[in-house]
């Protein structure tokens, strides 16, 4: 189903987040915001959920801080116990402060590679995938906030002008 | 401008007059004679017999008698008791000191933060430059105090540095190749001198800060933009000069080469913990108005990555000496292990797996009395760290947190509560001409 959007452009990020939060302000719904780079405090302006991410990254650590564990002790203790400077690795306890770096280095690397993983495939992002910012603009130096029009094209354009925007499109949206 | 409370005046001079009484308490029962020492210990039950074994070669050596004990059987019975009656007399004392120099450190912490804030020209941080500069008041009377307990020490009033001891030189060939720095003389000079500059810096950048308010241009700003990126220069040297002579010479056969960056985490962790709990505290009583939780959640990230630092600092020294087991080096943690097996490992619960637990969650750091259950912890965390570096080559296994230890700290947290928030009247609570004092009331995460 066809149905048309509004797209408001904007050249900098604070007239931007004073924009948002009066087209809050008004109760107007913003189905997206195309920044190109992060701005911050515009997810809380824009009324969206806290992020989960932190609570996967914690998971995440928790699960390499085990792999780490399990792994040392399958590889140092059970596997090929050696006597390493006078420490006879007999018991994963007692050797556990050679472990330690290596319990540190791979909750890190757990956690942040599968939180970036997590975080591309929550944004749909992929390779070779069709980039879905309706203007390359936006990857450049513009700010762009789409909103849908139910029958109130006017009254937001007039908001929209009012707010700073730089430039005003209506688009016809093809829902995907 | 801030008034100080009658109740936290008088609860100040109640926590003051308590350790006064706790720290008299400690020095009158402390044994004059061995007989008196050897009654304590065989009334406290054979807490003493079980770690002695692996605590005496560190113990002995610590103490200089190394050769003479080993060889005679009579000789170590009575020289023994001596020690232990040396352990018992220095308990009082070092209890003191370790409480001393646990509030100086906050107050020390504090300035270094105040510093990097100045010299990082921080734009979130200016709000709270005036608790800052309160905490940072206690340096003087802090300072002061504990420069007085090394000069007793030097005096021989007590026998915390062994080093000291001109007979123990005579009969310790390390030490004598240490003398030239490990002298007492020179000791008192390096002192003297940081102390000197630590206190210089703290007033005459409380001065410049305060000038700037009245001023009509920025000169006041950036001059004490420029003493503290010197200062830091400074601080940095001396800090960990001052590491080494104040506590890792407690032990000194014993060294470490990041000890000195080992305290500086413990002393800038429990500093921020006391600013974030000075501005919750004033916060809550009506003050500072534009400090808001962004400030609270700011701190707060800093006690938390601060305390993780602490412990990859304590693990670096601790991993490596395990590792390695060369003799001389892993006395000093299996003294502790032996002896100080809660202290130790307690200590690194509350200075790790609790703040990193508890501040973790991002909305938690937000919340003040979160912020301020967790400074508890850390603040008493820390407090143990200072006291597993001093007590176990003072006191030896005859360490105990009892009325001595607590006398002390109740002491110096009344003094430290009377001084800082003595100072925090003296000006008003918010800087009103720095410059970056728009973006620091409009600080949001």
């Amino acid at each position: 189903m066809a149905s048309k959007a509004i797209h408001a452009y904007y050249d900098d990020d604070d007239v931007l987040m004073l924009a948002v939060k009066r087209v809050k302000a008004a109760k107007h719904h913003i189905e997206e915001v195309y920044c190109p780079f992060p701005v911050h405090g515009l997810d809380k302006a824009m009324g969206l959920a806290p992020t989960r991410i932190a609570i996967t990254s914690f998971i995440y650590g928790c699960i390499g801080l085990t792999v780490a564990t399990v792994m040392m002790n399958y590889i140092m203790i059970e596997d090929w116990p050696q006597d390493i400077g006078g420490k006879p690795s007999f018991s994963y306890i007692e050797n556990m402060p050679a472990f330690v770096p290596i319990m540190f280095e791979l909750t890190v690397f757990f956690a942040a590679h599968l939180m970036v993983i997590t975080f591309y495939m929550r944004s749909r992002l992929w390779p070779f995938k069709e980039a879905e910012n309706p203007d390359v603009r936006t990857t450049d130096d513009h700010f762009l906030m789409e909103i849908d029009i139910h029958g109130n094209e006017k009254e937001l354009k007039d908001l929209l002008l009012d707010t700073g925007a730089v430039e005003i499109n209506i688009v016809e949206k093809n829902s995907h | 401008m801030y008034k100080f409370s009658n109740k936290l005046k008088i609860g100040s001079f109640i926590l003051m007059a308590l350790g006064i009484l706790g720290i008299a308490i400690g020095f009158i029962s402390a044994p004059s004679t061995v007989e008196e020492a050897k009654a304590i210990v065989a009334s406290h039950g054979d807490g003493h017999g079980d770690a002695h074994g692996a605590a005496d070669a560190h113990e002995v050596a610590a103490s200089g008698h190394g050769e003479a004990v080993e060889s005679h059987g009579e000789a170590h019975d009575s020289s023994h008791d001596e020690h232990l009656l040396h352990q018992l007399q220095n308990k009082p004392w070092a209890a003191l000191y370790v409480a001393a120099f646990f509030f100086f450190m906050i107050a020390l912490g504090v300035l270094a933060f105040y510093a990097i804030q100045r010299a990082a020209q921080a734009g979130w941080s200016p709000l709270l430059f005036r608790v800052m500069e309160g905490i940072t008041a206690y340096l003087v009377p802090g300072g002061v105090i504990v420069f007085v307990i090394l000069l007793l020490s030097v005096l021989h009033m007590n026998h915390l540095f062994v080093w000291m001891d001109a007979d123990v030189v005579a009969h310790d060939k390390l030490l004598q190749g240490k003398a030239g720095y490990l002298n007492p003389t020179f000791f008192l000079i390096r002192a003297a001198i940081f102390l000197a500059g630590w206190i210089f810096y703290r007033e005459y950048s409380r001065k410049l800060s305060l000038r700037q308010d009245e001023s009509d241009d920025n000169s006041n700003f950036k001059l004490n933009f420029r003493w503290s990126a010197g200062f830091l220069v400074f601080y940095l040297v001396s800090e960990s000069i001052m590491s080494w002579d104040w506590i890792m010479s407690v032990d000194p056969h014993w060294f470490s080469t990041l000890f000195g960056w080992y305290v500086f985490a413990s002393m800038f962790v429990s500093g921020i913990t006391v600013i974030a709990m000075v501005t919750v505290y004033l916060k809550s009583r009506g003050y500072l108005p534009d400090v808001n939780n962004s400030h609270i959640h700011d701190l707060a990230k800093f006690m938390f990555g601060i305390s993780i630092f602490w412990t990859y600092l304590w693990f670096s020294q601790f991993m490596l000496i395990w590792y390695s087991n060369i003799p001389e080096e892993v006395t000093y943690y299996v003294t502790r292990i032996a002896d100080y097996r809660l202290p130790f490992f307690g200590m690194i619960v509350m200075n790790f797996l609790f703040p990193v637990l508890l501040l973790m969650n991002s909305d938690f750091k937000r919340m003040n009395w979160f912020v301020i259950l967790t400074g508890i912890v850390i603040l008493a965390g820390h407090y143990m760290d200072i006291f597993n570096m001093i007590m176990p080559s003072t006191v030896g296994d005859q360490w105990f947190i009892g009325i001595p230890e607590i006398g002390a700290v109740l002491f110096f947290a009344g003094l430290f509560i009377f001084w800082i928030f003595r100072a925090l009247t003296t000006a008003p609570l918010q800087p009103k001409r720095n410059p970056f004092i728009e973006e620091s009331r409009h600080f949001h995460y």
